[in-house]
């Protein structure tokens, strides 16, 4: 009966939310200044789409074929929900947050809660050739995957409703607060800070998020002692494919709009993952013997998250460098992370933290298209770069500590050593994924 | 009676079963099963860590022989899942107290 009046009481809320909504798009339709481009806002809506598909199936393949076949549904599990969650609370506050109107350059007002004022015509302030909410959903799949890219550090020991917790906290608390620097107007944008379509946003806060939750949560059961090989490669390269297909609408989709620039972004990602890549597989020819399955995708997704933040500044010879780099200097550090002896289990520091990283820099290095790097004549852009990997690591680095010790307080962290012992399947979910 | 337990190398099971049809060989109970010997596992690579995958999959046969024919079956048996390299495997043999066919309720040789 509780449950019941508290059910009500919500639904009246979202009655109202929404209604305020609807009144408040009629009126912006009012003032209609602005004209909607029809091939911007395919190209947009496309791409929201495709950066759907890097999370599902894409990032659930890709890290369900590296878990244990105990943990394969669990770790798709954790993909799926937070697509479903993150959507939510981008709606509901997420989005207002990241992207309304600016408080002091260091967070957006709740103007925008449940999407008020949200509606079909143009934003003066956001890609002004598209409705409003074409891009706000298009940032929807930018907030969604990044919390989603976390969870391969914690990997087959976290228990589900610590999981959910996580998610909302780090999105809302994380998450849209650096959107809010970084793109929404706030205080590193006003700088100069380039971050193309997500390097610092998305790669470096979710790559050295996952690094903290690596430690703060501790190894698995058996880490270092028994082998915890991958269960599915197949998988893996499926949802590497899935990931590379869906990060052209992540990168030249954030172009904003069909044209010249989007093209930029389309090939140098395209180049960056190719040479990414290859670099990763010589690398490790070189240093273990043979070329690997997994180091070829392994370095595809390297290169892919180190060109993010750089892809529609840079030529196509910039972006090969980038990749190169990128390939062999994220092995390097996955290899390095054994000697450290933390359990990043899917290794999301070694490739999103260390890439996105990498890219940060690189875009102050090399870009030549729209923005001038140091290799093109301007130095200071490559110090503001510097700073805003820093303060974006810094931020999430202390930011995610806490939010793991207010989950740890009120629901714990981890699943009991049995259930380890059981997998995330059958003990989380009461399915096994293989009979 | 005799049954012979053979644990072979996965890719050679069609040829022992090919070579003890041959023989008139009536049945057999296959089973996937993993471990070692002396070829101590191997050595698997995932993004650059080795890891010695200690039990090394293979297959088990149970083969049920009469007496007259064990030598014949354990002499198809290694010439078929020979390959001359390390872990090619092991036969072991025991004696057979007795069969029963479920279905007629033979028992001994007959039910072979």
């Amino acid at each position: 009966m509780k449950l019941f009046t508290s059910l009500m009481k919500l639904g009246l809320l979202i009655a109202l939310v929404i209604g305020m909504g609807e009144w408040s798009v009629a009126f912006a339709e009012e003032g209609g200044a602005l004209q909607i481009d029809t091939g911007d806002t395919a190209w947009i809506l496309v791409s929201s789409a495709f950066v759907l598909c890097m999370m599902l199936p894409g990032l659930a393949l890709f890290y369900g074929g590296l878990v244990r076949s105990k943990n394969v549904l669990g770790t798709i599990m954790h993909t799926a929900v937070i697509l479903c969650l993150i959507t939510l609370v981008w709606v509901i506050c997420g989005y207002s947050l990241a992207f309304g109107p600016d408080i002091g350059g260091v967070i957006g007002s709740l103007e925008w809660v449940g999407l008020q004022g949200v509606g079909s015509e143009p934003s003066p302030d956001y890609a002004s050739t598209i409705p409003h909410q074409v891009f706000m959903v298009f940032q929807l799949m930018f907030a969604a995957i990044t919390v989603a890219l976390i969870t391969g550090s914690f990997a087959e020991r976290m228990k589900f409703k610590a999981l959910l917790l996580f998610s909302v906290l780090w999105s809302l608390c994380i998450y849209s607060p650096l959107a809010h620097w970084v793109w929404g107007g706030g205080w590193l944008g006003q700088m100069g800070a380039l971050d193309f379509a997500g390097g610092a946003v998305v790669h470096i806060s979710s790559g050295f998020g996952a690094l903290v939750c690596a430690i703060v949560l501790g190894k698995r059961k058996g880490f270092g002692k028994e082998p915890m090989p991958p269960h599915n490669l197949p998988m893996t390269v499926l949802g590497t494919g899935l990931l590379w297909f869906g990060w052209f609408g992540f990168n030249a989709g954030s172009a904003l709009g069909a044209n010249g620039g989007a093209g930029v972004a389309f090939i140098a990602t395209h180049i960056a993952a190719s040479a990414g890549g290859l670099s990763w597989m010589v690398a490790e020819w070189v240093h273990r013997g043979k070329p690997t399955v997994l180091g070829i995708a392994s370095g595809i997704i390297a290169g892919l998250a180190t060109i993010t933040p750089a892809a529609g500044f840079v030529g196509p010879m910039s972006a090969m460098i980038i990749g190169l780099v990128a390939g062999t200097l994220c092995y390097v550090a996955v290899v390095w992370k054994t000697k450290l002896g933390y359990d990043d289990s899917l290794d999301v520091v070694g490739i999103h933290g260390v890439g996105g990283f990498i890219g940060i820099l690189a875009t102050g290095l090399f870009a030549s298209i729209g923005a001038t790097g140091l290799f093109f004549g301007d130095a200071g852009q490559f110090g503001i770069q510097v700073f805003l990997a820093l303060v974006t690591l810094a931020f999430s680095v202390v930011g995610t500590y806490i939010i793991l010790k207010i989950v740890d307080w009120t629901v714990g962290l981890r699943i009991s050593p049995q259930d380890e012992e059981m997998g995330l399947d059958l003990s989380q979910h009461s399915e096994r994924a293989y009979s | 009676m005799k049954l012979i337990q053979a644990i072979i190398k996965p890719f050679k099971l069609d040829e022992v079963k090919e070579a003890l049809i041959e023989l008139g060989i009536q049945g057999m109970t296959v089973t996937e099963v993993k471990g070692f010997g002396r070829q101590k596992g191997h050595k698997e690579t995932y993004r650059g860590t080795e890891y010695q995958i200690e039990f090394v999959p293979k297959i088990k046969l149970d083969i049920a022989v009469a007496d007259d024919r064990v030598n014949e079956a354990l002499e198809a048996i290694t010439r078929a899942a020979k390959t001359g390299s390390i872990g090619d495997g092991k036969i072991f043999v025991f004696d057979l107290q007795n069969i029963i066919r479920i279905r007629t309720g033979e028992t001994g040789e007959g039910a072979v």
